[in-house]
């Protein structure tokens, strides 16, 4: 008896969740996991436990992290694991560079991993289409400025080659304003780029608008998502108005260096988040003739 | 930071970064061979040309992006803000200034 309770218990310690305090304070998951959750502080830091992390395929394909020969496991309490090597891998290297403590607030693409897996608000693909169409209205780089004129000319030198990009890639009508109402916006263009969001998977979905919530504009996530832009460039043109203030007032490393390297490193994994996701490898060989 | 505009600044930027975070020890890292067998693969030689390759390079940028930005914001923060709330004199040192100093300790005047 005390045998059987002993290995059940090894058994179920094989398994770790990282991402709450203590284990004491883990709930079974075959119970309504979401609601009992604990998800934790962004800024919360962990000690260490793990030696080396490595990657293993399990059932259906899907990839796993090891951490010193246990699975990790995401805050509702499910397996983690992820389509796609370089996905594992990314998040695998996440894991590896934690020194002493874990900093959860460096390890973006495990948290978006964790989101799309137990999609804890428990939303529909059509509802997070939805909600980040709902951001094309109140587009950063549709909303224009009158004054300073400086700012009104890197605004236009700027942001008019990306609007023109994207009207003219999706054959779309979406146009800039300085009106506090902002441009109006044509029902079909929305319509347009709702049928172009359904053909992304939820995973990619997730990463889209974590993408879009970062840079604050539709536009700019579109034209870093399709290649257009490169992350420095979305974000450069994201922080136009306080590049400029910047060049006017000086530069405060602990601020705004500190923002934007934030925000570069959110952007980025976002992106990638969205390209490993929804990628296929595919090997084709030229033909050799003789 | 420079703009990347070559596979093999990508590839030698990622591989970088990668030292910086795990010392001497980072060609046995899995992103180390996965990285090197990706660039390999996606090689234009006379017998294989990848189609994607500007696709594949972007890629690389975005993730070379991410390492370096995710190193630079981790050393923002351990310098002035993760240290809690800082005492007076700390807060001045931090914009280049010093608190008065009594010769003699305080009461000296007396």
């Amino acid at each position: 008896m005390l045998r059987n309770f002993c290995s059940h218990h090894r058994q179920f310690a094989r398994v770790i969740w990282p991402f709450s305090l203590r284990q004491g304070q883990h709930v079974s998951s075959s119970t309504t996991h979401l609601q009992k959750a604990n998800y934790g502080s962004a800024i919360t830091e962990r000690k260490k436990f793990y030696q080396n992390v490595s990657i293993s395929q399990g059932e259906g394909g899907l990839f796993e992290i090891n951490l010193d020969k246990r699975k990790l496991k995401t805050p509702g309490g499910t397996l983690f694991t992820v389509p796609n090597e370089a996905l594992a891998t990314a998040v695998a290297t996440e894991w590896d560079a934690q020194k002493d403590t874990l900093k959860f607030y460096t390890m973006h693409f495990t948290t978006l991993c964790n989101t799309a897996i137990d999609n804890p608000t428990e939303r529909t693909k059509d509802q997070m289409i939805r909600a980040a169409l709902k951001y094309l209205d109140t587009d950063a780089i549709c909303y224009r400025v009158d004054e300073p004129p400086g700012l009104v000319e890197l605004q236009n030198n700027e942001w008019d080659p990306v609007l023109k990009w994207i009207e003219q890639r999706y054959k779309v009508v979406i146009g800039s304003s300085s009106s506090i109402m902002g441009p109006q916006i044509p029902v079909e263009t929305k319509d347009t780029f709702h049928q172009h969001l359904n053909s992304y998977n939820f995973w990619s979905l997730t990463g889209l608008e974590y993408v879009i919530t970062q840079l604050k504009s539709v536009v700019l996530s579109f034209g870093l998502i399709d290649k257009h832009l490169s992350v420095e460039q979305a974000v450069l043109l994201s922080r136009l108005e306080e590049e400029y203030q910047i060049q006017h007032w000086g530069n405060v490393e602990w601020a705004h260096d500190y923002d934007m390297y934030e925000l570069r490193a959110r952007t980025a994994a976002g992106a990638l988040f969205v390209h490993l996701s929804s990628e296929s490898t595919a090997v084709k060989k030229k033909l050799l003739r003789d | 930071m420079a703009a990347v505009t070559s596979p093999l600044c990508a590839c030698r930027g990622i591989l970088r970064e990668i030292r910086l975070v795990k010392g001497s020890g980072y060609r046995h890292t899995i992103v180390y061979k996965y990285v090197l067998d990706q660039f390999r693969r996606n090689q234009v030689t006379g017998a294989q040309y990848c189609r994607e390759r500007m696709d594949a390079l972007h890629t690389a940028c975005t993730y070379h992006c991410l390492l370096t930005s995710t190193r630079e914001h981790l050393q923002l923060h351990e310098v002035y803000h993760a240290r809690g709330e800082r005492d007076t004199a700390q807060m001045a040192g931090l914009v280049g200034l010093r608190l008065p100093t009594q010769p003699g300790g305080k009461g000296w005047e007396t």
